[in-house]
């Protein structure tokens, strides 16, 4: 037993859930904001997956990494507007919507792959992993002193920018909801549109704002997929990690920091399951693992939170005794 | 209303509001407003009164930009605006605290107080302090007081209304608009709100009081407006008319229908009603010992304005919301917490207040919402399966006798007229076997036609030995429909008539607006024991 936990629980095993997190905490950072606003934005896997095509096909045409992670922050946006116009304007359901998004990064990005390639390539690819080289691939981040404490320097230090920056845009994500203006508004829509409008903030306005950042965390969450995780796009790769955002934004309580712990358990869950199954587990009994602590984690999150609720009610029906007495 | 608009011609300064001939008629033809004028002067705490529908809400929305009038012309300040949103409103100076609250929350007293209008520092963070420090100057100015850091989930209803206040008086407001300001609040709380309205009248602040209730009207408001199915009564100064007055102009009757019937001869005892109490989530007592009986063959009508227990009590007695106290039982059968279809055993049949939400499924068919009470019985069915033929025939039959107006029964019951939706919901209600009906508000909004075919059948069902209970607001319905009648006021019983033929409205209206009660066992007589 003491074996096989020194054989699971490495120093690359550490490593490796900042690199897993990584991609659910951008998309799981989308659905917080965008939660906070009051929609249920449920095709951030489209958009990721979306994102993840353009970006990697721009960064074999520029020749630049950073190229790539910028179009598909450009993609995520555009789709985040797109599916507010489909939403806010033309008031279709949001949840068909998310749904419609999801069917255009599965079925769309694959037919668009063909067809681009085709076009630039000379012929119909179905992922772009072979147009990806090394040299495009996101690059990785030493940090000095850091990287020198041992076991801890590690497992902290040399991670791609845009991991770094998903654990930085957890801080920033918290300051903009609770420090500017723009997060009061966006919480003030979430929960009362009525009061926002009746003293002239226009709830659309703010609504686009928060579904346009879901897309662009989207967006940055696929980028990180086709060219750092993996190199280059191939059909399903984003493999349900923008519904795994949902589940953490929900587990988190819709906040900031705890949604990002909860995205780390996934983290978790997903390194184990990918070492256990390097160490000769059958993958037969390893891949549920991610999947069964996410139905774990949200029976623990409706059992916390019933408990508050509850808690919070005979409070409320404390005090209407003690006003009446 | 020709010598107001000529007096206010002459002295222009002195009004700060100027509502001349407003007439607003909404697209489906109703006309809540007509052709009425509201003059309120600089200062003045300014009653607008009058009973549910009379027009006072629709009035008010025009004057905060929330709608727009079809004719008729807005002065503010001596100058003529076009008030097209809110937020020219209050560019206007003027601000309306609404009845439902608008107010998030999860955010402090602080954060509500500058929503969309948030302090900055350094260009894009909030300046939480500033926002406190706005909150606490404008809570001692004005002697409101508020706690800036508490959430607004965790304050008292009183508070929020402060809050409210605040928030409108920070925008800048020098008219105020409140919206039934005490309907939510105990009576503390009243005597508190009050004191501060009139410290802000003595600051120069204006307000426009929406209320029906008349202590508080005289107790506060210099003027008062009175408004009665969408017209102006006219403007009285508040010390030169009496109560006996003001209830006469609010309530009152312009067309008298009258229903034939004959005497009511009734006989056993079928609902019985004991000692109900209910308070509701806001603390306050809605229902106070409320007990009646009503009787095989007669129509008992219950008469009130809205808002004092009347829709909690029918809530009660078909299970939509639990009493805390009391008993109801129907031929001596215990009613209360059983499930709708049980009640329903028991031959209770509802007429609901909200026909929409409550009476149909809109997108079902006229015939499926006709058997949607009876879609088990056997009659309607062969083995596992509806026997399509026999509900087709027996709503055929329904639709003929209740003169429901359809292409057929397929139709979908939302696409019919008011009128024939709620001869849907009756065709339902009084075919079942009943042997108690609850019509709640029966004839509300719709047409002539409808209404008289509902009151006859109502009359003819309760002469044929069902035991009637009509809840209704429309004064003349219950006075002319029901055989004997109790007046609700303040979630009790105020008064019991025996007979309703020696009954006027000057009478009702004294009971309806809580300037008198009858004595306890005057009132018990209801009760038949």
């Amino acid at each position: 037993m003491l074996d096989f936990l020194s054989m699971v629980f490495t120093i690359d095993f550490f490593y490796s859930i900042f690199r897993i997190t990584a991609p659910i905490l951008f998309a799981t950072l989308g659905a917080v904001v965008v939660e906070k606003a009051g929609i249920s934005n449920i095709g951030l896997e489209g958009i990721m997956m979306s994102s993840a095509l353009f970006g990697s096909l721009t960064a074999y045409w520029s020749g630049a990494w950073y190229v790539g992670v910028l179009v598909a922050l450009a993609v995520g946006i555009v789709l985040g507007f797109v599916m507010g116009f489909f939403a806010f304007n033309l008031k279709t359901d949001i949840i068909l919507t998310g749904i419609a998004m999801n069917m255009v990064g599965s079925g769309g990005m694959l037919f668009l792959v063909r067809v681009i390639t085709n076009l630039t390539e000379g012929r119909a690819m179905a992922s772009t992993t072979s147009l990806i080289t090394a040299n495009l691939q996101i690059p990785a981040v030493h940090i000095p002193l850091l990287e020198d404490i041992p076991i801890l320097g590690p497992i902290l230090s040399g991670h791609s920018v845009l991991t770094y920056l998903a654990f930085i845009l957890v801080f920033l994500t918290w300051v903009m909801l609770y420090k500017t203006s723009l997060g009061l508004n966006i919480r003030s829509v979430g929960e009362n549109p009525n009061a926002a409008s009746s003293v002239g903030i226009s709830v659309i306005r703010i609504k686009y704002i928060a579904i346009a950042f879901s897309g662009a965390m989207a967006g940055l969450g696929g980028a990180f997929m086709s060219m750092y995780y993996a190199m280059g796009w191939s059909q399903d790769m984003v493999a349900g990690r923008g519904f795994i955002a949902l589940a953490a934004q929900a587990m988190g309580a819709g906040e900031p920091l705890g949604s990002m712990l909860a995205a780390m358990v996934f983290g978790f869950a997903q390194a184990f399951g990918i070492k256990v199954s390097a160490i000769g587990v059958d993958s037969n009994l390893v891949s549920p693992i991610p999947y069964v602590v996410t139905i774990l984690g949200l029976v623990v999150f409706a059992l916390v939170a019933r408990r508050r609720a509850k808690h919070q009610h005979s409070a409320a029906a404390l005090e209407k005794l003690a006003s009446k007495a | 209303m020709a010598e107001a608009r000529a007096a206010a011609e002459n002295s222009v300064e002195e009004y700060v509001v100027q509502m001349k001939g407003i007439t607003k008629v909404y697209p489906n033809g109703i006309a809540a407003n007509q052709d009425v004028d509201l003059f309120v002067k600089k200062g003045e705490i300014h009653a607008l009164m009058g009973e549910n529908g009379a027009g006072k809400s629709t009035l008010m929305k025009m004057l905060f930009g929330l709608e727009q009038p079809t004719s008729g012309e807005i002065i503010i300040n001596g100058e003529k605006v076009n008030l097209t949103s809110p937020t020219v409103a209050i560019s206007k100076g003027i601000g309306m605290v609404h009845q439902h609250f608008m107010l998030v929350p999860s955010l402090t007293v602080a954060e509500n107080m500058v929503l969309g209008i948030v302090p900055k520092k350094s260009g894009i963070f909030i300046d939480y302090k500033k926002a406190v420090e706005i909150t606490k100057e404008y809570s001692q100015r004005f002697n409101l007081h508020v706690e800036p850091d508490a959430k607004v989930m965790d304050i008292p209803v009183g508070m929020k209304q402060k809050v409210e206040i605040l928030k409108a008086l920070v925008r800048g407001a020098k008219i105020l608009i409140l919206d039934e300001p005490t309907a939510v609040l105990t009576t503390q709380e009243t005597t508190e709100l009050f004191k501060e309205l009139i410290h802000l009248k003595e600051q120069g602040y204006t307000i426009i009081f929406i209320s029906h209730k008349l202590n508080e009207i005289m107790e506060i408001t210099d003027r008062l407006t009175i408004l009665r199915g969408g017209k102006s009564m006219g403007v009285h100064n508040t010390r030169d008319v009496t109560k006996e007055e003001i209830s006469r102009l609010m309530v009152g009757r312009d067309v008298v229908l009258s229903v034939q019937k004959d005497v009511a001869k009734p006989t056993d005892t079928v609902l019985k009603v004991r000692d109900m109490e209910y308070v509701n989530e806001w603390g306050k007592k809605m229902l106070d010992k409320v007990s009646f009986s009503v009787r095989k063959g007669e129509i008992l009508g219950i008469a009130g304005v809205e808002g004092n227990g009347q829709k909690e009590l029918v809530d009660m007695l078909f299970n939509l919301n639990t009493p805390n106290a009391g008993t109801a039982t129907v031929n001596g059968e215990n009613i209360l917490g059983l499930p709708q279809r049980k009640i329903r055993e028991k031959g209770v049949s509802l007429v609901p207040e909200d026909r929409m939400v409550f009476g149909i499924a809109g997108d079902g068919t006229i015939e499926e919402n006709l058997i949607s009470d009876r879609c088990g019985s056997k009659d309607l069915n062969r083995g596992p399966l509806f026997n399509m033929n026999a509900i087709h025939d027996s709503c055929k039959k329904l639709i003929e006798d209740y003169l429901i107006l359809c292409k057929s029964g397929k139709q979908k019951v939302k696409m019919l007229s008011g009128g024939n939706i709620q001869k849907v919901v009756v065709a339902r209600e009084f075919s079942n076997d009943p042997v108690l009906i609850i019509a709640d508000q029966p004839t509300r909004g719709i047409d002539v036609g409808a209404t008289e075919f509902i009151r006859k059948k109502l009359v003819e069902l309760s002469r044929s030995g069902i035991a009637v209970l009509l809840i209704s607001a429309d004064l003349s319905e219950v006075m002319e429909l029901s055989d004997s009648l109790i007046v609700m006021y303040g979630g009790k019983i105020a008064a019991y008539f025996e007979d309703t033929r020696e009954l006027n409205d000057e009478i009702m209206g004294e009971y309806m607006l809580g300037l008198k009660r009858q004595p306890e066992e005057q009132v018990r007589r209801v009760c038949h024991e």
